[in-house]
């Protein structure tokens, strides 16, 4: 797929951030310089490798689910000017 | 330990160069061995204390509770003072990305370059500041060892895992590793006595081959018997010839027996992988900042979700943040996930293999820490983003693998520090403890 100012426009969008002309101006040689380099994995031959999505061995860890102790509701809204009724207060969703 | 009078220098050198996102005027002080003035990195909460890991979009949030690390140092009778500034989020090598508003650290050594990143703040306070002090910074491609470098003191990175993340605010979560910075490896040894260990709030924390054995007893062991590979790629393209030739006389000082080794596949894709699994991490972390529950807000009323969430974001990420953001919802999108994300874990499974056969062999790998000097500024300015990121060329291999490593001041180029790197494997920190504790003695 070719990299372009719509596409990047587009994944802006997936991740709520609208750019300027002037942003988008500026990024578009610097992802093609990026994903460039980032291409280049495909030259490694990966075919019998499993993926380290940590670098360490990690095992689950479980614990009884019993209700703990959590922050108390003054805490909670301690950091938000938009609460309401011990509810945080959001943009309309409908 | 005489409060007023740090904080007053605290103070001073923060008005000159810029190391703290806010300062703790009147800093809690309990009784314990851990008789150290504490800087923390801004990424890592500290409840009560304004916590924005540098950015804008989390200015005004105070978190209700301490970071595990954090709980752990206020225990031992560690005195808090403050937050230190960084690279918003951790994106950067240089302090340079720090958010909206926000002021960039200044080199203690020349105050037209650079810190480095992300950590810079609290390894330039660490060179200034008189008083007894450990800083707890975070590392997730180099960001404790490339400042600690360029600001000539001791940046210590952990194995990953062997320090809880818990209240850290994530960059990449299969990376951020939290580590000490001090002026000797003894006390970065000290510090991570602390530190270290299980947290039942952090399942990647988990209890190494000596975890809470005591780091310390490292200190003064001598290294008779260790192993030395030297990395080939440490010393070729890239890297300054003066900072090579520094590193160089600082291994013949140590006086043992080396052999060269070499990284091919970390030299060739280190970078790629690394920035690769960074960004995809960081655009699903970066995910949760929207303008409700803590951090910046705004006008909620009349508008639907997505306008609101879009505003708050635009305005607020700054530049870098929305490279990254952008670039790794693009590696994590239908039809480019295998052929990014994917592909770079199973790089990453190669470049770690590639480290644990030289650990088969050698106890402790070297290289420069960086490859240059501490840029100044006006040079950064001229980089693409591009070549910012090649700066870590030496770094992403052992943060991309979780391997402990740490930076050793081994003298000055052209008036600014340079710093010598030692790798170990997995849960092995003793090993560079040892050696860095025995250069700082004999050099």
């Amino acid at each position: 797929m070719k990299l372009d100012k719509e596409l990047i426009k587009k994944v802006a969008d997936n991740a709520r951030l609208k750019l300027t002309d002037k942003e988008v101006d500026k990024f578009l040689p610097q992802f093609k310089e990026i994903l460039d380099v980032f291409s280049k994995l495909n030259k490694v031959d990966t075919e019998k490798v499993k993926p380290s999505f940590q670098p360490i061995k990690v095992k689950n860890v479980f614990r009884d689910d019993v209700v703990e102790e959590s922050l108390s509701e003054e805490e909670v809204f301690q950091n938000v000017k938009n609460k309401e009724k011990g509810y945080f207060r959001g943009p309309k969703a409908v | 330990m005489d409060i007023k009078k740090a904080i007053a220098e605290v103070e001073k050198i923060d008005k000159e160069f810029h190391y703290f996102n806010h300062i703790i005027k009147k800093p809690e002080e309990r009784n314990g061995k851990l008789d150290y003035f504490i800087s923390i990195k801004d990424c890592i909460c500290v409840k009560d204390v304004p916590s924005t890991a540098g950015s804008k979009i989390l200015d005004g949030y105070v978190p209700r509770f301490d970071a595990t690390a954090v709980e752990k140092i206020r225990e031992m009778g560690g005195v808090i003072i403050g937050k230190t500034a960084q690279d918003a989020f951790g994106f950067g090598s240089f302090s340079t990305n720090v958010g909206i508003g926000k002021k960039i650290p200044l080199n203690p050594f020349d105050k037209t370059r650079t810190c480095g990143g992300s950590s810079g703040g609290g390894a330039g306070f660490t060179q200034k500041f008189s008083m007894p002090h450990i800083a707890l910074a975070e590392s997730t491609g180099g960001s404790i060892v490339c400042p600690a470098s360029f600001c000539g003191v001791v940046g210590l990175c952990p194995t990953y895992g062997r320090v809880s993340r818990y209240g850290l605010m994530d960059y990449a979560n299969s990376m951020d590793k939290i580590g000490p910075m001090a002026k000797t490896t003894r006390e970065c040894a000290l510090l991570l006595d602390v530190i270290s260990g299980k947290d039942d709030k952090d399942s990647t924390c988990v209890s190494g081959i000596d975890s809470g054995a005591g780091f310390e007893k490292y200190v003064g062991k001598g290294i008779s018997g260790l192993k030395i590979g030297l990395i080939k790629q440490g010393f070729g393209k890239g890297v300054d010839k003066e900072v090579g030739k520094l590193v160089m006389a600082a291994v013949e000082k140590l006086g043992l027996k080396c052999e060269e080794v070499s990284l091919p596949l970390t030299a060739e894709y280190g970078i790629a992988t690394y920035y690769l699994i960074a960004m995809t991490e960081a655009s699903t972390n970066l995910a949760k900042y929207c303008g409700l529950r803590y951090g910046v807000e705004g006008n909620v009323d009349g508008k639907s979700f997505n306008t609101y969430f879009t505003e708050i974001r635009s305005a607020n990420f700054n530049e870098e943040s929305k490279r990254r953001i952008i670039l790794g919802t693009f590696a994590r999108m239908a039809g480019f996930r295998d052929a990014y994300y994917l592909k770079a874990m199973k790089v990453r499974t190669l470049i770690i293999n590639e480290f644990k056969e030289l650990f088969k062999k050698y106890d402790v790998l070297i290289s420069p820490t960086m490859p240059v000097i501490a840029p100044k500024f006006s040079e950064i300015e001229k980089m693409t983003p591009l070549q910012n990121y090649m700066m870590d060329f030496l770094t992403v291999g052992p943060n991309l693998c979780g391997f402990p490593h740490m930076t050793v001041p081994c003298g000055f180029s052209d008036g600014m520090p340079v710093g010598i790197m030692f790798i170990s494997d997995h849960f092995n920190e003793g090993k560079i403890i040892q050696i860095g504790d025995y250069y700082e003695q004999i050099r």
